[in-house]
């Protein structure tokens, strides 16, 4: 408990120097609140339901979920087919690759020309955001399998399925888990920016709106919501493994 | 590859005594790479009768472990064969049971799941083998882990495990890779003399690797001296002593002989091999 404290007083302290700041700053040199708004008019908005947020917040949740469930699976599978099959693994990793380097940002209004405005193309941009750190990860965890135990299956007479599934697969686990956590909060943003581009509902959506009319404090408050979505997924995300992998020796930090 | 049949190993023990558990003719091996070629085993031939404790004794570095990876069918032979009760099984995998250098244990199964792992490869592991492995592990000290992870328990411990998953496994010949040589030496006597115990008891046919003499005398019944590389069996001893054996026996004369004898071969060629690098 003591030591649960020691390390969380130090960043609780900065974060609430910081808003100190900030708020003496905002009301000492005159800045207008549709320039920056002070933390406590963010807080104000905040509880006045900052107009309609919730309901948009809503359908930000859904969208991320789906999204993530898909493009973890869509990630596992690739890595499970790529490790199988290692002539396809060198035939399409370097495209893997290159299709992280196409900014979302941009490909997200082409897949709204072809899919039109509806669940799909948004579904499309948080799976290609999401697939690839799981795949990576996968593919990585699979590949760095302990050469003593892998040889010990052999020499017992184990064949290809029972070493992937009794040795493979575990001995994976903490790296996979690593690849989905960062899916986790890709997911978030993925969905946020889909619902930038296209959407009648969504936080996203609400951003759009909200800049137009120059609501600067209800833009802030929309980021609040979408880091704490970011880390309510992560966190949930670093539970199942924490229950997962508990076999796993504690690690000093 | 054709599924193995295993018959259970106590069958076969006393049916037919002149067909050893392992045999091992004329292995050669050679690693080859671009730049080198580097000769690691040289005509190997070598015997373990059933239930026959027989140790593998040279200097280290010398292709010991590589003739366990032909046995266990990991690697192929340039030349020769490796038959078990009678059948060619040369590059096949599956018929041995094997207990590497490092015990191996998969850290996300609890002690008791370990030891049954090599049974559940074979097939199926039902309610009595799981009692089985339970009884086991109350007898090498291990009962109250069995639920378990291994990176709870000692270096020790985990050694015991890891042998006594080579010991509940279906194959009738164990191999054992320098089991101790990762543990410290007061470890590695009390395991000596525990494994002395068990296998007194349980006569399973063991091809054990080592570069403890004292180790090899007090455990084998037979003991293959190892040149160093490319290794080539120098000798082939017969260690005297009755079983079952008291540790008291390494201050038996013959014993003290025979160590004496052997510490110089081995000396001898570990010179050799600092002299070729």
């Amino acid at each position: 408990m003591r030591r649960w404290w020691n390390s969380v007083w130090p960043p609780f302290v900065a974060v609430l120097f910081f808003l100190v700041a900030w708020e003496l700053s905002t009301s000492l040199f005159h800045i207008e609140k549709w320039i920056l708004p002070s933390p406590v008019d963010i807080a104000k908005e905040t509880a006045d339901g900052a107009g309609d947020l919730w309901g948009h917040v809503g359908a930000t949740v859904r969208l991320t979920l789906e999204g993530f469930i898909i493009g973890t699976a869509v990630g596992l599978i690739i890595a499970l087919i790529l490790h199988l099959i290692p002539f396809l693994k060198s035939a399409l990793y370097p495209l893997l690759i290159l299709s992280q380097n196409i900014p979302t940002i941009a490909l997200a209004p082409l897949l709204m020309i072809w899919f039109g405005f509806g669940l799909l193309p948004k579904l499309i941009v948080i799976t290609l955001v999401c697939f690839f750190p799981v795949a990576v990860a996968t593919m990585g965890g699979l590949k760095q399998t302990d050469r003593v135990m892998l040889n010990y299956m052999r020499m017992i007479g184990a064949n290809k399925r029972q070493i992937f599934a009794k040795l493979e697969l575990p001995h994976a686990l903490p790296a996979i888990f690593s690849g989905v956590k960062i899916a986790a909060t890709y997911s978030v943003m993925g969905a946020v920016i889909a619902e930038w581009i296209g959407a009648d509902k969504g936080i996203g959506y609400y951003m759009m709106l909200q800049k137009s009319g120059y609501r600067t404090d209800r833009m802030f408050v929309a980021i609040m919501v979408i880091v704490a979505l970011s880390l309510l997924l992560f966190g949930i995300i670093a539970l199942l493994e924490k229950w997962l992998v508990r076999w796993k020796p504690k690690q000093e930090n | 590859m054709s599924t193995l049949e295993q018959k259970p190993a106590a069958l076969e023990t006393g049916d037919n005594q002149t067909v050893p558990a392992l045999e091992a003719a004329g292995i050669s091996k050679t690693f080859r790479s671009k730049r080198s070629r580097l000769q690691v085993l040289d005509d190997v031939t070598l015997t373990v009768g059933k239930g026959e404790f027989v140790s593998i004794l040279g200097p280290s570095g010398s292709g010991k472990s590589t003739l366990f990876h032909i046995i266990g069918g990991l690697v192929k032979p340039d030349a020769g064969s490796i038959r078990m009760n009678g059948a060619d099984v040369t590059g096949q995998q599956g018929h041995i049971s094997y207990m590497p250098q490092q015990p191996a244990l998969f850290p996300w199964r609890t002690i008791e799941d370990n030891v049954l792992l090599s049974q559940e490869v074979q097939g199926k592991v039902d309610r009595e083998a799981r009692e089985n492995a339970r009884q086991w592990l109350g007898k090498v000290g291990l009962g109250g882990f069995e639920k378990n992870h291994p990176h709870t328990l000692s270096g020790g411990m985990q050694q015991r495990a890891a042998f006594l998953r080579a010991l509940l496994s279906p194959q009738e010949l164990m191999c054992l890779d320098e089991p101790f040589s990762a543990l410290d030496a007061l470890t590695r006597s009390d395991m000596q003399r525990w494994l002395l115990d068990i296998w007194e008891e349980s006569r399973r046919s063991v091809l054990f690797i080592t570069h403890n003499i004292e180790e090899a005398l007090l455990l084998s019944s037979r003991i293959y001296v190892f040149s160093s590389r490319p290794a080539a069996v120098l000798h082939e001893i017969d260690v005297p002593f009755q079983r079952p054996r008291r540790e008291d026996i390494i201050e038996h004369p013959d014993f003290i002989r025979l160590r004496r004898e052997l510490s110089g071969w081995l000396r001898e060629e570990q010179l050799k091999m600092q002299g070729a690098t």
